[in-house]
């Protein structure tokens, strides 16, 4: 860090009001150039509100922003991107019809005689995403590939653009370890040559690894801005939370041997998931790990039925039945809180007592609506009981935090009473508070009985409340651990057996 | 919190207003305008025809609005109002009874919302495409059922549904409150106005949480379609006869811009069929002002074309934030927070 | 593909023209079936060469100006004698009717004309649209007698020659009688509906009373029209008296059942004078004058209209 130059950005009383919440109440913010500087708080703190304000993607109610010592005022994000401020918003806001190469320079495209160079462009992102471990052909179309891909070359757009400052707001959510460090060794050379580099996630692990110094909001208010080498992970959960974490217990009692639920034999689909099968007891969390595209996400999509598959059979209590749309899944009480929270899960403009009511309303049919007076009871217990943060639950879903919307979601599913719930990355975005809450929850939904199945990229999420783990790699299943076989490091080790993980991350 | 009642009106309120703008022209253009007396066993006034003229547009927007809530479009309604009326026509023509006649028709529009259903949920062709191959061949069809020509009857049953009168009301405007009312009780009543904005907002999570947007698809094309069929026989009953050429021409447009103008989002989502309907209204007042007024008819298409223009701006979303912004004192929302009708909270009921 | 053609047209131009009336075959290009109107002229049409022994090509082009011109080429490589061409549009035609010159077929142009030069076709067969509106507009002056008479016109589609042609022609009529003046014109489309949606906003905007007569460029507008009186409580036909022109069946018996006062014919025989030219053509080469006029004939309650509707009722109206 030095000191001896001015902040390149200093915003000063930042307020930012939505109606019925205050979201950002005076925040003041100042990056140093050649910081990493985290940015914390508890979901829906206003940690992404505030960057919005500083980019111009909302207009602020109050506050002045520096940037290089001279006042500026972003209109939109183009604007502040012209001012050399990249930003990844926590939503991925790229055109999903467009190519990768194109998302990547769109507005900046290699010109050649007028036209568009195609074939140069293709290759200066094919070079620039190698930068992050990937390996994947810029030309295809960018829905052909994951969210955490997509993530990446959101990545990679915004620090090509950031000529002073980088924000990232949750970008190693949906990454594993490798691309993390990947994208950490991006951001140590960025600020080394003298850029602030704003980083928003709910890793603390990450956070003291690659930051200097955090600031902490807690409902919309800078509650500290810390040295992180003079605190602990401890001090700042407790600033973020405004009290202690209890520390959890985790007793992990060896599964009781409920009935068998639900098994799946040879389950597959050609170019996606090689035939997989497993076995689920009532009362049974398995947990399914891997890296990035390595099935995880294809194995809960096809059980489910919201990808059909092509050769295999689910046996439910014994008896196969035919699970090839998400509507008869819900119809045998299964459940899938999927990865993609934005595309795959919430309906933006219904409200969130709608969206939470959604999936139980379906599975009762349209002609008979759930009463509206259950339908308030239903929402506000799992608005009470999952703590989600709203104005009201009138406000379109698309409002809330991404946290509090992965937490509705959430919800829904438990509203429809499932017998087996498939978590893909439930804690995706969630905050250190909630995430032990949750964890607490699925070990509560374990012991009343309920059969899980949850894919995670967070290994220690996995060993804390998998009573087996399915290790995936190349869309195959590999390793089966159970009992005190389930360890971080075996897992690893299991993934990493063959082959180098960085060529496992792409597609 | 709100109630559901005072945000119905609030989601229906600017509508409302242009309504009302609209019938003060109305007033401008023709001082008589709400004069209203009985005659011949019939109210009679310029109102009543408002009404009563709004009746195809009206019936033909509650099926739009729904076709439209789930991110779709239906362009065939003029072309099966057409077929329906032509339907009706050739069964009473034959001998047989209003009743029959009425069931045909709208048997014949259940089957052509049926096929655009089928088209668009089942082949997954987008709307605008799959409506339309019914939209160019449809007139034909009813054309080879009325044979080219106005396919005249003379049915008292059939004809009162299209030119009589309940208790001096005409009867389309007794159908058209009637159906509306209905569809909407229907669809809040019920789940189905949610799962259609559910479908409407975002295909692909809907179906995750398990909505049978397949089935719930079809039927929205088969309302449409039946709307459509049910204006066509009121169409041809007004005028005695079914008119394959001339039956519904034009119309899905008006219909659109019913639903438009009601403040539903061509992107489907949030809808208000009363808000529709208010539309359907608002398209017969500037209809009216053209007709009072007594301008030549080659001006008819400027001054509709200005009012539906006037009206579009008003209602766009930079000029609602503006007068939220004069209105407003202390804290302000953004545009993207601002009360658009599209993202306005309550649905009407 | 289109030497070919004119090879064809060559070889055929050199065979014989045996022009006896009895093995006369002729080509008909008909517009559609988009009106009744237009169905009846097909009807009279095949009735007509079937009265003169003549065979008859039908072919019916869907309102497409390329299927027609694929009949004509048709017609042309079939060597029929001469070709009947009801045109859609009015351009586009001088390739098409060259190519029948070349093979020397004589065309006759029926009810509507083109924009080609007139020596590629033999005759042209229509109404004039301006002396039809002037009938009916004789007839108002010729009724009303002096007496004073505030008139409503519903007029045809906007822009479209007969509702321009119609309403000159009328207008050309009572000019000079200042006792007739046209209060309120407002287009009813040429359709029933509309004709009887603007003859409500009349009536509530001049006052029925107020109104003594109207005038529709079609009858289908006038036969809407008449429901919209009753509807007000007036008597169409005594009340307001009613004028129009085409001369449809429902016309015909409107004036039968007293709700109408008059209507001027656009005859569906257009076919008629086509053919009698035709024959003296291929006869004798006697060469008929480029416009032949149909009959614009008034009709009125002093016609037998009940049986005049009975007789055209199966045309096809
Ligand atoms: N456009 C909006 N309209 C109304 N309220 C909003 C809007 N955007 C955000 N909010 C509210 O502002 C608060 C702050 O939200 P924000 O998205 O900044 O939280 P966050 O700190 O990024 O949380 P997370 O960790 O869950 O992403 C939340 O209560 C949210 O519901
Ligand atoms: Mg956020």
């Amino acid at each position: 860090m030095t000191h001896d130059t001015g902040p390149v950005l200093h915003a000063k009383g930042i307020s930012k009001f939505f109606p019925g919440t205050i979201a950002l109440d005076e925040v003041d913010l100042r990056l140093e150039p050649g910081e990493v500087h985290a940015l914390l708080g508890e979901n829906g703190a206003g940690k992404s509100t505030l960057i919005k304000c500083l980019t111009g993607a909302y207009q602020r109610d109050n506050g002045t922003i520096h940037l290089d010592g001279q006042e500026v005022s972003p209109q939109s994000t183009a604007d502040s991107q012209r001012m050399g401020i990249g930003t990844v918003y926590q939503e991925v806001n790229l055109l999903p019809n467009l190519t990768v190469a194109e998302n990547l320079y769109l507005g900046r495209q290699p010109m050649r005689w007028g036209l568009m160079a195609r074939r140069r462009m293709n290759a200066m992102a094919r070079e620039s995403l190698a930068g992050y471990g990937l390996d994947i052909d810029p030309a295809e179309p960018l829905t052909a590939y994951s969210v955490a891909i997509q993530q990446v070359v959101a990545i990679a757009r915004a620090v090509e653009m950031s000529g002073k400052v980088l924000i990232l707001d949750e970008p190693t959510a949906s990454l594993d370890r490798d691309e993390v460090q990947l994208l950490f060794s991006v951001i140590r050379q960025l600020r080394d040559r003298g850029l602030a580099v704003v980083f928003i996630t709910h890793f603390l692990d990450q956070v003291f690894e690659i930051s200097d110094r955090a600031t902490i909001l807690r409902n919309g208010r800078v509650v500290g801005t810390r040295v992180l080498a003079d605190v602990s992970q401890k001090d700042v959960v407790t600033l973020m939370l405004g009290r202690q974490l209890e520390s959890q217990v985790h007793d992990r009692k060896p599964a009781k041997a409920g009935e068998t639920l639900i098994e799946v034999e040879n389950l597959g689909k050609r170019g996606m998931l090689d035939p997989l099968s497993l076995a689920l007891r009532e009362g049974e969390v398995v947990g399914l790990a891997g890296l990035l595209g390595s099935g995880r996400t294809e194995t809960a999509n096809l059980i489910f039925g919201a990808v059909p598959a092509d050769q295999g059979r689910i046996l439910l209590r014994g008896k196969e039945i035919p699970v090839s749309t998400p509507r008869e899944a819900v119809k045998h009480r299964f459940a899938l809180c999927p990865e993609d929270r934005k595309t795959e899960g919430i309906v933006g403009d219904l409200s969130v007592r709608d969206n939470i009511i959604l999936a139980r309303q379906a599975s009762q049919g349209w002609m008979r609506p759930i009463p509206r007076a259950e339908v308030n009871e239903i929402a506000e217990r799992y608005v009470k009981a999952l703590d989600i943060r709203l104005a009201s639950l009138d406000m379109p879903i698309r409002l809330l935090s991404g946290g509090n919307q992965q937490k509705a979601l959430l919800a829904r599913w438990l509203a429809t009473n499932p017998d087996f719930l498939i978590l893909d990355e439930p804690t995706r975005g969630i905050d250190v508070g909630a995430h032990a809450e949750i964890i607490a929850l699925i070990e509560q939904l374990r012991s009343d009985g309920m059969a899980l199945l949850v894919a995670s990229s967070e290994l220690e999420e996995l060993v804390a409340y998998s009573t087996r783990v399915i290790v995936l790699r190349d869309r195959k299943q590999v390793r089966e651990l159970s009992g005190a076989e389930i360890t971080p490091e075996n897992i690893v080790h299991a993934i990493a057996e063959h082959g180098t993980p960085a060529e496992e991350g792409a597609r | 919190m709100i109630g559901p009642k005072h945000s119905t009106f609030k989601r229906i309120l600017p509508q409302l207003l242009i309504l009302a703008a609209a019938l003060a022209i109305n007033l401008v253009v023709f001082p008589d305008f709400f004069d209203i007396d009985f005659r011949n066993g019939r109210l009679f006034g310029n109102l009543i025809d408002v009404l009563n003229r709004a009746a195809p547009v009206a019936i033909l927007c509650v099926g739009m609005t729904l076709v439209i809530a789930t991110r779709g479009i239906d362009l065939s309604v003029g072309a099966v109002m057409a077929i329906a009326g032509a339907t009706s026509a050739a069964v009473v023509v034959e001998g047989h009874g209003w009743v029959t006649a009425l069931l045909a028709g709208l048997g014949a529009g259940a089957l052509c919302g049926l096929w655009n259903g089928i088209l668009v949920a089942v082949l997954k062709i987008q709307p605008i495409v799959a409506t339309l191959v019914l939209m160019v061949a449809g007139r034909g069809v009813a054309q080879l059922i009325t044979e080219g020509k106005i396919l005249t009857f003379s049915n008292e049953g059939l004809i009162h549904l299209g030119a009589g009168v309940v208790a001096g009301v005409p009867t389309p405007i007794l159908i058209w409150m009637a159906l509306g009312a209905l569809v909407i009780f229907v669809v809040r009543r019920t789940a189905l106005g949610m799962l259609i904005e559910a479908i409407g907002i975002n295909e692909r999570s809907s179906r995750l949480a398990g909505i049978n947007s397949r089935v719930l698809l079809v039927c929205v094309y088969l309302v449409s379609g039946l709307c459509a069929a049910l204006a066509g026989v009121i169409v041809a009953a007004d005028i005695k006869g079914a008119d394959a050429n001339n039956a519904g021409l034009w119309l899905e447009l008006d219909a659109i811009l019913a639903v438009v103008i009601g403040g539903n989002s061509l992107l489907g989502g949030r809808f208000s069929i009363l808000a529709s309907l208010i539309g359907a209204l608002i398209i017969q007042s500037v209809n009216s002002v053209i007709l009072l007024s007594g301008m030549p008819p080659e001006f008819n298409l400027v001054i509709k074309a200005l009012l539906i223009l006037a009206i579009l701006v008003i209602q766009s979303p930079r000029i609602s934030y503006l007068m939220y912004m004069l209105r407003a004192s202390g804290p302000q929302p953004q545009p993207d927070t601002a009360p658009l009708p599209k993202t306005q909270k309550e649905e009407a009921q | 593909m289109k030497l070919r053609q004119t090879l064809l047209a060559g070889a055929i131009a050199f065979a014989p023209v045996t022009a006896f009336a009895a093995d006369l075959t002729i080509g008909f290009s008909q517009i559609g079936s988009e009106s009744g109107w237009r169905a009846a002229e097909t009807t009279v049409t095949k009735q007509e060469a079937k009265d003169r022994g003549i065979t008859l090509k039908f072919a019916d082009a869907q309102q497409k100006q390329e299927n027609q011109i694929k009949a004509i080429r048709s017609f042309v490589a079939q060597g029929v004698d001469a070709i009947l061409l009801a045109p859609v549009v009015a351009t586009g035609w001088d390739e098409v009717l060259e190519e029948a010159q070349d093979a020397d077929i004589p065309v006759v142009l029926l009810d509507r004309t083109v924009d080609a030069p007139d020596d590629l076709y033999l005759t042209a067969v229509t109404s004039d649209l301006v002396h039809e509106g002037s009938v009916a507009g004789q007839w108002l002056v010729d009724e009303m007698d002096g007496a004073d008479c505030r008139i409503v016109e519903l007029q045809g589609t906007t822009g479209s020659s007969p509702a321009i042609d119609r309403k000159t022609g009328f207008e050309q009529a009572i000019a000079g009688h200042d006792n007739l003046q046209i209060v309120r014109s407002q287009t009813g489309d040429f359709t029933r509906s509309k004709g009887k949606v603007v003859m409500e906003s009349f009536l509530k905007a001049e006052g029925g009373e107020n109104i003594c007569a109207l005038y529709a460029h079609n009858d289908d507008m006038a036969v809407g029209a008449i429901q919209a009186i009753k509807d007000a409580g007036l008597n169409p036909g005594d009340d307001i008296k009613i004028v129009a022109i085409d001369a449809v069946p429902d016309a015909h018996l409107a004036i039968a059942n007293g709700d109408m006062n008059a209507t001027i014919e656009l005859t569906p025989n257009m076919a008629g004078p086509a053919l009698d030219a035709l024959e003296a053509f291929l006869a004798d080469g006697t060469t008929p004058p480029k416009w032949i006029q149909t009959e614009s004939k008034l009709f009125t309650a002093a016609d037998d209209n009940q049986a005049i509707y009975e007789q055209k009722k199966d045309l096809g109206y």
